[in-house]
């Protein structure tokens, strides 16, 4: 299912292509306090992010807390306005577009988010909450709305006689199917999905990662699937993106950048990514990386994770290195690392742990 | 005898709407120098159990016996119970951030409970302790960070020095509650390769509780798979991952994402967690078993051994032999769900097929 639809900043779209984000940068002020609220700092949430997104694909995001990859689904649905970068949807640039303007392209980029609890009105009835996109786009009204909502519960799993019960009365499981269903009303191409499994239990997480491949078939949809577990990305994803202090370190399609990660910080997360297989757990090779996430404030210069790297060296530190095809990778598979890990070699690593 | 053996406990809460009963029957010992995994979804009683043996459940009603080092910890009076937990049973919780005190520093939380336990001590020594345990946890620059407040730690380091809080006082056992799920990957295998090595180094006896399956698969050497309140299977970590008889433990491993496995699709488990106010009868997982037999209806299955060895225990009517996912195993499944399924039974199954997500338990 590879293709030419990843994160790859390549020159002209091809009528596979519905998203498009261009060397996107989001930085959020930091005002000192007191009377004059100046700017003393900027926070460096996203920093020169480009991506695409195909028809019919899912793009996954992974990255560890504060990366920036939810500032940057907030940015490409529209919620934030953009420092500076291009966000172009079908063609059409909607980069910071007024409101008004932005109204139709709502109805094609949704949101799922993350907390099934506080998405959801607790004082308002399912029926009201799935039916607000036709009411706020007036496109359905009366018994016809209802019909229109009862349809889609019954289409997410939920029982359409459901209809007028509050969230409270849900599991966390079928509260993210409501919110599914709200995603869904208009029919939109691409849907934002932040995190859509992590709050859940494994058996229920499999029933909505289902549900959402089986929407992506019957609907065409798109997905931008961001989560932090790397196994849940690679089952749903086409291509993957992986970054780390708002820049993107590696990104491809989905095989080679899981078989043969070439940036040093995927590797790192992908040996710590914990497998449900003692044996696999047993022989894998840990690379452990040192300290914390540094402050997106004072990021480090040159490349962001040189401070971390068990590869660093001093040009590191000096020149921020381009996201490019690798020797000895596929063209479409793209890192940002100067020295990047070749096949075989082995990083800084903890002893093995002994045989299960 | 194992360093805990906890007999038959049974946990409930009386509440407005009736009884809750998180932990109904559970028995398990760990032993000295050994890691117990604990593993199951939210609301199976895994919290419940571990709290109950440290006296942290007020209002619950108690039965059963958990005997640790030969004191029977199952209604201790209050000054005995503060005098063990902590000293010879420590608790990692899951957040870090609210389980220290804001608004006091670190080192400050560290000393107080060394000097809670042991009186002799003065501020200067317990101070001197905490910055060694911080160093020994591996927060950098010990000396100076032991001065700082929480806030000024981030997620990892506050767990670090919720681990080194967890040693002070060099207890016997630590009850490590889902020590990592609110920590980010890298950082996740930070802290258990920290857990690990100091257990190795003081010969401590570990619990980790968790719904992770690859955290279990990391660290756990004996796996104790929890469901509405009872254990539903009991073994060594091998078997629960390569041969589970259970099928709650088989539907779990099978609901998890992997890399190796070439299916498109999941495999999740159908419906929902029951509530512990009103509970299926017979074996409470029945509504969602993809092998419900008429005897599941009726008769709550008791742990058993299965498999060639002793220490392979299944709550499930299914036949002993029944183990892993060889086409054998699976054979042995459907020929006894043939013979024991009738009219009772059959409406369940069909009900769990035309629930969502039925139809990929053909």
């Amino acid at each position: 299912m590879s293709g030419p639809l990843s994160a790859v900043p390549a020159d002209g779209g091809g009528s596979g292509e519905l998203l498009r984000v261009e060397n996107l940068v989001k930085y959020f002020p930091v005002r000192s306090t007191g009377m004059v609220r100046r700017t003393i700092g900027q926070v460096q949430a996203v920093d020169g992010v480009s991506l695409t997104i195909g028809r019919g694909q899912t793009l996954g995001l992974v990255g560890e807390t504060g990366c920036g990859k939810s500032t940057l689904a907030r940015c490409i649905a529209g919620l934030i306005p953009v420092t500076s970068g291009t966000v172009t949807f079908e063609g059409h640039d909607i980069t910071n577009l007024p409101r008004r303007a932005m109204r139709p392209f709502r109805r094609e980029i949704q949101m799922i988010f993350q907390d099934p609890y506080g998405s959801l009105n607790p004082r308002r009835r399912v029926g009201a909450i799935i039916g607000d996109p036709f009411a706020i786009h007036k496109t359905a009204t009366g018994n016809e709305r209802k019909r229109a909502v009862q349809e889609l519960m019954e289409r997410v799993g939920l029982n359409p006689e459901h209809y007028n019960r509050f969230p409270a009365e849900f599991s966390g499981g079928q509260r993210q199917r409501i919110g599914v269903a709200r995603a869904l009303a208009l029919r939109p191409k691409l849907i934002i999905c932040d995190e859509p499994v992590s709050a859940l239990d494994v058996s229920i997480q499999a029933q909505v990662l289902n549900l959402l491949a089986d929407l992506q078939d019957d609907f065409g949809l798109s997905y931008l699937f961001i989560a932090h577990d790397l196994e849940v990305v690679r089952h749903v994803s086409d291509s993957v993106i992986v970054m780390y202090l708002g820049r993107i370190a590696e990104a491809g399609p989905k095989d080679p950048v899981y078989d043969t990660p070439r940036h040093p910080y995927t590797a790192a997360l992908l040996s710590a990514s914990p497998a449900a297989d003692p044996e696999s757990a047993a022989s894998r090779q840990r690379i452990i990386l040192t300290g914390d996430v540094p402050s997106p404030i004072n990021p480090p210069s040159g490349c962001r994770f040189h401070p971390r790297c068990p590869k660093a060296q001093e040009l590191c530190s000096q020149s921020v290195p381009e996201l490019e095809p690798k020797s000895g990778g596929e063209p479409t598979h793209l890192t940002a690392c100067h020295y990047p890990v070749q096949a075989g070699e082995i990083l800084a690593s903890t002893g093995r742990r002994e045989p299960v | 005898m194992s360093l805990l053996d906890v007999t038959d406990l049974r946990v409930s809460f009386p509440t407005a709407d009736g009884v809750v009963q998180a932990v109904r029957g559970v028995s398990f010992s760990v032993d000295t120098g050994r890691t117990l995994g604990i593993v199951g979804e939210s609301g199976s009683g895994k919290t419940v159990l571990t709290q109950t043996l440290l006296g942290l459940t007020p209002g619950s009603q108690v039965s059963g016996t958990a005997m640790f080092n030969g004191v029977n910890l199952i209604g201790l009076g209050p000054d005995q119970m503060r005098r063990i937990r902590g000293e010879q049973i420590a608790v990692v919780f899951q957040d870090p951030l609210t389980s220290l005190h804001p608004l006091y520093r670190v080192g400050w939380q560290i000393a107080e409970m060394i000097r809670a336990h042991d009186k002799s001590v003065s501020r200067k020594q317990a101070r001197e302790r905490a910055i060694d345990l911080l160093g020994r946890v591996g927060i950098p620059q010990p000396s100076r960070r032991v001065d700082d407040y929480p806030h000024q730690f981030s997620g990892g380091m506050r767990q670090r020095a919720m681990i080194a809080m967890a040693l002070s006082l060099s207890p016997k056992l630590i009850i490590a509650d889902e020590p990592t799920t609110a920590l980010d990957a890298t950082v996740q295998a930070q802290i258990l390769d920290l857990l690990l090595r100091l257990q190795q180094e003081s010969d401590t006896a570990l619990i980790m509780i968790t719904h992770d399956l690859g955290v279990i698969a990391d660290i756990a050497d004996e796996v104790m798979v929890m469901y509405a309140g009872r254990a539903a299977e009991k073994a060594s970590k091998h078997d629960i991952f390569y041969a589970p008889h259970h099928p709650y433990t088989k539907g779990l491993l099978e609901s998890i994402p992997r890399s190796s496995a070439a299916a498109d699709r999941l495999k999740p488990i159908t419906g929902q967690p029951p509530s512990l106010i009103h509970l299926p009868s017979g074996c409470a997982f029945h509504p969602r078993c993809a092998y419900v037999m008429d005897r599941c209806l009726t008769e709550e299955p008791q742990l058993r051994s299965v498999g060639d060895a002793g220490a392979h225990k299944s709550a499930c009517w299914l036949p002993a032999a029944a183990i892993g996912t060889a086409e054998a195993a699976e054979a042995a499944r459907r020929r006894a769900v043939g013979e024991g399924r009738h009219a009772a039974a059959a409406r369940v199954a069909e009900e769990i097929a035309a629930s969502p997500e039925g139809s990929v338990i053909a």
